[in-house]
């Protein structure tokens, strides 16, 4: 099976700011994730994190360089600093999940949701929302599964922020995502609120083997849900193993100065995380952290 | 005097913003007297003929309703002209109104969009309907059409100023589930600037109200032509009627109207 994520030499050079030297924000950055993993993305703030995500659903291109390669499921979606064609339809596979949520404010839960249908259904059915009751049907199993099917009819500004990010998530099983790119899900959230969009995503990820590869700013929850972290730095990548071999000291190295706003005060770092199937039975107590310093 | 008392004083007004000001001034003053030749101000004309004006005002009252049945058929004429004037130029502004956006398409789009919009909204609909009355003809069409391009100008630019504001989180959003380009629009952005756009199409529905009535004065159909014909045979009492018919239904208009956009935003 070909990697789920598959990234090969990636710069980024944004256009420098002005008075500012241009700066790689990705540095020659290669990364492979298997199908079914869960991958934390940690790292300090500017390291690259999100300018990483927005790369692999073509969101954003890579420099021009001819080694450069993303691609998901196989298929590529950009090379040599070029979105391929086609990409619309590759990224209706892969799930994006934003930290401001990114929905469509006037519009329903439901019909955000049935969003997710876009790059799919033919294009005038889309257009005009004559979805079927099928995929009205879907959208509500994809509610129900988040647990806001009851809010279905109402807009989608009146929810709350975790409301609100697990319609996103919704609207990403909808899509029928193959993988699901989350940038900093949970960092506009309270605890409990961040604790239940963990637990869904750990949950997808499980159950119907949907590669996750999320962003995270707090290292304890990085920890908790994945069994694999990346560091960043500086566009490079710095660490990549198990949370066990994520070491204090190596996590000073990684974040610096900033290492104070990345762990909670309570929460040791090198708490290895539960299994999944023992995590599913602990009580919800279990989860909710110390004091989050961010 | 310590520190806490010197901060109580008022800022003392220092030379430069004086300067600046007199300046201003001296250049408002210099701009209206450089304007007074070309525009022919005399005053003292218009106080030596004030005894004339008094007379002639005098023709116009009291108002004669003796057609108000013309008026009115021409009034309704003037609002149907307004409708399908401001209906076309909605329906034409959106695409241009998208095709202007700088965040949806590439310059080498939006700038010449831009630069013809520019130039249908430079023009004043009297001017249009002196071009399609030697076109189409006299009558109402021409006022359709000259309102039609007008506005269409005008509209496309506040359409397209309403979705260059808009949040890009919800349409990059729509974005990442892979939905075409048009789907971004329409589940984008669309959602966001309706009620703008709505506001906007009522406001121009407003204004073209007022256009329409005088569009006919070059023979564009509605109330217009008949308030041309009355002046011009000096029949000033059924001008007067005339214009209270206008008076009426324009701020008839602007009110709904102006209801009707406080619902929409
Ligand atoms: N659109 C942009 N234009 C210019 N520079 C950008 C842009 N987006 C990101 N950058 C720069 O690229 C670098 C990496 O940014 P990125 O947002 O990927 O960091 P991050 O790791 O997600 O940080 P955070 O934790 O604060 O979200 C930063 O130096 C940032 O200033
Ligand atoms: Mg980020």
């Amino acid at each position: 099976m070909p990697p789920a994520i598959q990234i090969a030499h990636l710069d980024k050079t944004f256009a420098p700011q002005r008075g500012k030297q241009p700066r790689k924000a990705l540095n020659d950055l290669s990364l492979n994730v298997a199908p079914g993993e869960m991958v934390a993305l940690i790292g300090p703030s500017g390291s690259g994190k999100s300018t990483l995500l927005r790369h692999v659903s073509g969101l954003v291109t890579g420099d021009r360089c001819q080694r450069a390669w993303v691609s998901v499921g196989g298929q590529p979606i950009q090379q040599g600093g070029r979105l391929v064609r086609g990409v619309r339809e590759r990224r209706s596979r892969i799930g994006f999940v934003f930290q401001q949520f990114n929905l469509v404010g006037r519009l329903s839960v439901l019909g955000n949701v049935l969003a997710g249908r876009l790059g799919q259904a033919s294009t005038w059915r889309g257009l005009l929302s004559l979805w079927t009751d099928q995929e009205k049907r879907a959208a509500m199993v994809a509610l129900a599964r988040v647990g806001i099917s009851e809010i279905a009819g109402q807009r989608a500004s009146t929810l709350s922020g975790g409301q609100q990010q697990r319609a996103a998530i919704a609207r990403t099983l909808v899509q029928g995502a193959q993988v699901i790119l989350a940038d900093e899900p949970i960092a506009s959230l309270d605890p409990e609120s961040a604790r239940r969009v963990m637990e869904i995503l750990a949950q997808i990820n499980r159950e119907d083997g949907v590669t996750v590869l999320v962003t995270l700013h707090q290292v304890d929850y990085a920890t908790r849900y994945c069994r694999r972290v990346v560091a960043l730095r500086e566009g490079a990548i710095v660490f990549d193993g198990t949370p066990e071999e994520l070491t204090p000291a190596l996590l000073r190295d990684i974040y610096g100065a900033e290492l104070d706003f990345a762990l909670p005060t309570s929460t040791p770092v090198r708490e290895a995380p539960p299994r999944a199937a023992e995590r599913s039975r602990q009580p919800a107590e279990a989860f909710r952290l110390g004091t989050v310093n961010v | 005097m310590t520190a806490a008392q010197a901060s109580l004083e008022p800022p003392r007004r220092d030379l430069r913003t004086s300067v600046v000001k007199l300046l201003s001034w001296a250049a408002i003053f210099g701009v209206l007297a450089w304007a007074w030749e070309g525009a022919e101000m005399r005053p003292l004309e218009f106080l030596r003929g004030s005894g004339n004006m008094l007379t002639f005002a005098k023709d116009f009252f009291p108002p004669d309703f003796h057609d108000w049945r013309l008026y009115l058929q021409e009034m309704v004429i003037t609002v149907q002209i307004a409708i399908w004037g401001t209906a076309l130029a909605v329906v034409l502004a959106i695409p241009l109104g998208i095709l202007s956006s700088s965040n949806v398409v590439p310059w080498w789009v939006y700038q010449p969009v831009r630069r013809v919009m520019d130039a249908l909204r430079s023009i004043n609909e009297m001017v249009w309907a002196l071009l399609f009355v030697t076109t189409v003809g006299l009558g109402p069409f021409t006022g359709v059409l000259a309102l039609f391009v007008h506005t269409t100008g005008i509209l496309a630019k506040l359409f397209s100023e309403a979705i260059e504001a808009c949040d890009p989180g919800p349409v990059e959003g729509i974005r990442s589930t892979g939905a075409s380009a048009l789907g971004e629009i329409v589940y984008g952005i669309l959602p966001q600037v309706l009620p703008l756009w709505i506001s906007f199409a009522l406001y121009r529905f407003e204004s073209n109200i007022r256009a329409a009535t005088v569009v006919g004065i070059v023979g564009a159909g509605g109330i217009g032509v008949v308030l041309w014909e009355v002046i011009r045979s000096f029949h000033y009492a059924q001008t007067t009627a005339a214009m209270i018919f206008i008076i009426l239904t324009v701020t008839a208009f602007d009110v709904a109207s102006a209801q009707l956009r406080k619902a929409f935003i």
